[in-house]
């Protein structure tokens, strides 16, 4: 598929912004609807465009399997470090109040981080799986 | 959707059955935004219709694209199904009338969520709220479950280059919802 000029072309104009968009849900989601795991499938779904456009080579050059394995495991680490973290500071498993001075601060904070680790497991996740699939019929 | 459905059971060449269902999985996504759940329509459409059709056609690659022919006893499924659906319709008799603000979904914690949410957390996003703070634990558990997902399929499938050139047919994971 790597000659045809059209799908190669607006992928390319497409890719940046669904990146982009992920980021948005991500971030947004505290205040409209979204968060991790919607982002972390729309993130994904920017890498699997390109690795069917320009090939899965190309892509793994992109988003080497050590890259995405460790997004995959980080993501999920760092949800449990939040929930770790709430135990040390004096609080429940996943409180996240006692994360900072205020509790709506340490709640705003909590929430953040763990959707970030949600949209980074759910991604790395996407993207290695897709992958893996991708790779057997050669 | 009705349409969908039966054509989905009636279709044999599995290409056509997997783009049929990631049009019934974006069509529930347009239920879910009729009936307001717009955080739920949201992930419809990215996993169901987006990222599992992906991931389907990725399963066929590896395997065929044409059902084999069933065996042609259709009348104890079909006396199940109807009796299985006759007592699920059964049991929607009972059920609250849709918006029914005394339904007990909507008298047990609900209203404590919806009021403390915003003090608690500063958060207009009730559903974010619910799904990251007061329901946190449910969530690791469920990023656990894709991690293991994920993992899962490294270890059944994922060793790329081996020797041999047969390898049994792809294991349909899930896609998280």
């Amino acid at each position: 598929m790597i000659f045809k000029a059209v799908l190669r072309v607006v992928s390319k104009l497409l890719i940046p912004p669904i990146m982009l968009f992920a980021l948005y849900v991500q971030f947004h989601g505290d205040f409209g609807p979204g968060g991790g795991f919607q982002a972390g499938v729309i993130f994904a779904s920017a890498f699997i465009l390109y690795a069917l456009i320009f090939g899965i080579d190309n892509a793994r050059k992109v988003a080497p399997a050590w890259a995405t394995r460790t997004l995959l495991s980080l993501g999920l680490l760092l949800y449990a470090s939040v929930g770790v973290a709430g135990i040390l500071l004096g609080g429940n498993f996943l409180d996240y109040s006692v994360l900072a001075e205020d509790p709506v601060i340490g709640q705003h904070l909590g929430i953040t981080l763990i959707e970030f680790g949600v949209g980074a497991t759910v991604s790395g996740a996407m993207i290695t799986i897709f992958f893996i699939f991708a790779h057997q019929d050669r | 959707m009705a349409v969908t459905a039966l054509a989905l059971v009636r279709l044999r060449n599995l290409f056509a059955v997997v783009m049929l269902a990631g049009m019934f999985s974006l069509l529930a996504a347009v239920l879910y935004v009729v009936l307001d759940a717009v955080d739920v329509a949201f992930t419809e459409a990215a996993v169901g219709a987006g990222i599992t059709t992906v991931l389907m056609l990725g399963t066929l690659a590896l395997t065929t694209s044409e059902e084999k022919a069933a065996p042609r006893k259709i009348l104890a499924p079909l006396l199940l199904v109807v009796a299985t659906g006759a007592v699920l319709i059964y049991g929607t008799m009972d059920m609250p009338r849709y918006g029914d603000p005394n339904a007990p979904i909507h008298r047990h914690v609900a209203p404590y969520y919806l009021e403390r949410t915003g003090p608690d957390t500063g958060l207009p996003n009730v559903v974010t709220a619910v799904l990251a703070s007061y329901r946190g634990y449910d969530t690791l558990g469920e990023v656990a479950v894709i991690f293991t997902a994920a993992v899962g399929v490294l270890i059944l499938i994922g060793r790329s280059r081996r020797p041999r050139k047969k390898r049994q047919p792809a294991d349909k994971k899930k896609a998280a919802q």
